[in-house]
C-alpha cells in the first residue's frame, strides 16, 4: 500500500513579461511515500519552476496541485504558509539561514511557528536532527560563523524539524564542493533509506541524480522521462 | 506562542542593527522630549500670564451700573401707550452705585453650590495729597480674608503684611507705582481727599504689586470698614459682589441667572476678558504644531530605516515565507519594530521632556512686573505626558505602516530564484 504524497495534475505554467511563453505544458505525474526523485533538466527547462509550484509558493499556474491528498489549488496565502510549514521542508542552493539567531535558533523557528509542540520540545528536537546530521557541536553558534557545508547542514535540519511529509531541494549541492556535495547526498540518501522520508530535489548534476530512487527528466517544459 | 515568536523575532532584528535603531529611536526621544518641553514650557507662561489677569478677576462680578433708566416716566402714561415716544438728552438719574438689598444676596449667592466663595467690595474714587499735588486713585475696600482666600491677594503684596489691611485701624496697602509717586514708606501716613471732600490720614501698612504697571499707579487697598468709613457709607454699603465659581467655564450661564434672579448687573469673566482666552488658545495650537511636526519628521526617519532594513532582510523574509510564515506573519514582524521603537524612544522622551522641564523650572526668572515669580513658569500636567506618548505610538505605527505592508508582499520566489 503506497500513499501518495504528491500529485500534479496537468499543470501549465505561463510567463507573461514580456511576451506570454509557455514554460510549463501538461505536467501530471505522483511521487508516494517514501520515495527519492530526483528531478533534471537542461537550464530553462522549468525544472526550478515547477518546484515552486509544487511547493504552493508560486500560485500563478493552471492545473491542480494536490499535496497528501488535499487540493492546494486556489487556497488562501495563510492556509498554503500553514501547510508549507507543517508539511514541506525546504533545502535551497543557498542555506537563507537568519544572520541575526544562532544555528539551534535557526533550526527551531518553523517548529516554533507550528506550535505543535513546546519550546523546550522543539529544542530538543532539533538538537536530535543536528546530533543526526552530525553537527550538533555547533548548536549554539551563530549562523553566520560557520562554514558553507555546515551551513547547508543546517539548512536540512531546519527542513526535518516539523516531521514534513516531503522534503524539497532546488540544487542543494550546487553550491558546494565535492567533499561537502557528497556528505549532503549521503545525508538524503540516509533520509530516504532509513528515516522512509520522501525527497524531491531539482538537480542538473547528473551522477546525482542516477543515484537517486527516480529520475524525472525534463525538456522544453515537459517532462520526457519519468 | 505566535505572538511570542514574532516578539523574539523582531527583537533579534532589532539588536541585529544596534546603531540603526538608536538613531532611530534617538529621533523619537528627541521629538518626544521637545514636545513635552515646549508644551510644558508654553502652558506654564499661559498659566502664568491668564493668572496675572484672572487670578485678580472676579468669575462673576455684580454690581449697579450708572445708566439712565430705560423706563422713562413717558412710557408709562396711559395716554402715549400706543405712540413711539421721542425722548433726547437723557441723563442718569440719581441712581445709587450701591448693590440694593446686598446682605441677603451676599448669603444667597455663598449658599449656591456652585460658588467658591463670594465677596464684597467697595471701590471709591479718592485724591492722594502729595505737598501740593492731587494725585487721583482708587481705593478698594476689600474683606482682606476673603480676597487672600479667593484671589491669592497675598501674592500680590510685595512687602507689608497683607492682613495688617484688617487689623490695622485706618489702613492702606499702596500699589508699588503709587507709593513711589508719594514717596510713601511702610509705616508713614498718606493724605486722601474723598470725592465728598473730606480728608482722612491712612496708615501704608503695605505695597501691591499687580504685575501691571498701570494698575499698580492707581489701585490701591483697604479694609471694607476702612473705606466704608472713608466715604461716610454705612456698614450695608457695597458696590461690588466678587463671586468666584469651582467651574470658571460656568461663569455666563450664573451671570446670567443672578442678573435676572437678583435684579442687578453682572459680568461674567469671560466677556470682561475675552482677549486671554484667545491669546492662550494661539499659544497652545502653535506648541502642539510644532511638537507634531517634530513627531511627523522622526516618523519619517524610522520610515526610512525601516524600508532599509527590508531591504538588507529580503533573504529573510522570504526564507520566513517559505518555512510557512504567513504574509501577515511578517507584517506583525515590522510593525512591532516600529512600535518598539516608538515605545522605547517615546518613553525615554517623556523622561527626558520631564527633565528639561525640571531644569527650565530651575532657570532665575525674575521681572519687576511680577512679583511671585522666581523662576520659568512650567505646567506639569499629565496630559501632555498621555498626548506625547499615544503620539509617538500613533506615528511610529504609521512609519512602519507602508514598509511592513511592503514586507508582507514580498514573494519568496522571486528572492529564491534571483540567486
Amino acid at each position: 500500500m503506497q500513499d501518495t504524497i504528491l500529485e500534479a495534475r496537468h499543470i501549465v505554467k505561463e510567463f507573461h513579461d514580456p511576451v506570454t511563453v509557455q514554460v510549463l505544458t501538461d505536467i501530471t505525474f505522483k511521487i508516494t511515500k517514501g520515495e527519492f526523485v530526483s528531478v533534471i533538466g537542461k537550464s530553462g527547462c522549468g525544472k526550478s519552476t515547477l518546484l515552486y509550484i509544487l511547493s504552493t509558493m508560486d500560485t500563478d499556474y493552471k492545473g491542480e496541485l494536490l499535496i497528501d491528498q488535499e487540493l492546494m489549488t486556489g487556497r488562501s496565502d495563510v492556509e498554503l504558509a500553514r501547510i508549507r510549514n507543517e508539511k514541506i521542508g525546504f533545502v535551497f542552493q543557498f542555506h537563507y539561514l537568519l544572520n541575526e539567531f544562532s544555528v539551534i535558533r535557526n533550526v527551531m523557528l518553523p517548529g516554533l511557528k507550528l506550535g505543535r509542540y513546546s519550546e523546550q520540545e522543539v529544542e530538543h528536537r532539533a538538537l536530535e536532527k543536528l546530533k543526526m546530521l552530525g553537527i550538533d557541536h555547533l548548536a549554539t553558534k551563530e549562523a553566520y560563523r560557520i562554514s558553507g557545508g555546515e551551513k547547508q547542514r543546517v539548512a536540512i535540519a531546519r527542513a526535518l524539524i516539523n516531521d514534513p511529509h516531503i522534503v524539497m531541494g532546488d540544487e542543494p549541492t550546487g553550491n558546494l564542493d565535492t567533499k561537502n556535495s557528497e556528505m549532503v547526498f549521503e545525508i538524503f540518501h540516509e533520509l530516504a533509506d532509513v528515516h522512509n522520508q520522501t525527497l524531491l530535489i531539482v538537480t542538473h548534476d547528473q551522477g546525482f541524480a542516477e543515484r537517486s530512487g527516480r529520475i524525472i527528466e525534463m525538456e522544453d517544459g515537459r517532462i520526457i522521462r519519468h | 506562542m505566535n505572538a511570542k515568536l514574532i516578539f523574539g523575532i523582531a527583537k533579534s532584528l532589532l539588536l541585529a542593527r544596534l546603531g540603526q535603531t538608536l538613531v532611530a529611536a534617538v529621533g523619537v526621544t528627541f521629538s518626544i522630549a521637545m514636545f513635552i518641553t515646549l508644551l510644558s514650557f508654553m502652558n506654564g507662561l499661559n498659566d502664568l500670564l491668564d493668572g496675572l489677569i484672572l487670578n485678580r478677576t472676579p468669575h462673576v462680578r455684580l454690581y449697579n451700573e450708572i445708566k439712565p433708566s430705560e423706563d422713562q416716566p413717558i412710557n408709562s402714561a396711559a395716554a402715549f401707550k400706543d405712540s413711539y415716544n421721542f425722548i433726547s438728552s437723557i441723563k442718569s438719574g440719581i441712581s445709587r452705585q450701591e448693590i440694593y438689598n446686598s446682605g441677603p444676596i451676599l448669603q444667597a449667592v455663598k449658599n449656591d453650590p456652585r460658588v467658591l466663595g463670594a465677596t464684597p467690595k467697595v471701590t471709591t474714587q479718592v485724591f492722594f495729597n502729595e505737598g501740593t499735588i492731587d494725585i487721583t486713585g482708587v481705593i478698594n475696600g476689600v474683606d482682606v480674608e476673603e480676597e487672600m482666600r479667593l484671589f491669592k491677594f497675598r501674592d500680590y503684596v510685595t512687602a507689608g503684611n497683607a492682613i495688617n489691611a484688617k487689623n490695622v485701624a485706618n489702613s492702606i496697602i499702596l500699589g508699588k507705582g503709587l507709593a513711589d509717586i508719594l514717596a510713601a514708606d511702610i509705616g508713614d501716613v498718606v493724605q486722601v481727599t474723598t470725592v465728598q471732600g473730606e480728608r482722612f490720614p491712612l496708615k501704608v501698612v503695605g505695597y501691591f504689586q499687580s504685575g501691571i504697571q498701570e494698575i499698580d499707579k492707581v489701585q490701591s487697598y483697604a479694609s471694607i470698614v476702612t473705606a466704608q468709613k472713608l466715604m461716610g457709607k454705612p456698614a450695608n454699603y457695597i458696590t461690588d459682589i466678587q463671586v468666584k465659581l469651582y467651574d470658571l467655564a460656568m461663569a455666563p450661564a450664573v451671570a446670567q441667572e443672578y442678573r435676572q434672579k437678583f435684579n442687578i448687573d453682572a459680568e461674567d469673566i469671560q466677556t470682561a476678558n475675552s482677549q486671554f482666552e484667545t491669546g492662550s488658545n494661539v499659544r497652545s495650537i502653535i506648541s502642539y504644531a510644532v511638537g507634531i511636526t517634530l513627531l511627523i519628521v522622526a516618523g519619517f526617519g524610522i520610515f526610512n530605516i525601516l524600508n532599509m532594513m527590508i531591504y538588507e532582510k529580503m533573504d529573510s523574509i522570504a526564507i520566513l515565507k517559505a518555512t510557512g510564515f504567513s504574509g501577515r506573519d511578517v507584517n506583525s514582524v515590522f510593525l512591532v519594530i516600529a512600535l518598539s521603537i516608538g515605545f522605547f524612544g517615546g518613553m525615554v522622551g517623556l523622561l527626558f521632556g520631564f527633565i528639561f522641564s525640571v531644569i527650565i523650572d530651575n532657570i532665575p526668572f525674575v521681572t519687576a512686573a511680577l512679583p511671585t515669580v522666581k523662576t520659568y513658569p512650567v505646567n506639569y500636567s499629565p496630559i501632555f505626558y498621555f498626548i506625547g506618548g499615544f503620539f509617538s505610538l500613533i506615528t511610529t505605527y504609521f512609519a512602519g505602516f507602508f514598509p511592513a505592508r511592503k514586507a508582507s508582499r514580498v514573494d519568496p520566489v522571486e528572492i529564491i530564484r534571483g540567486k
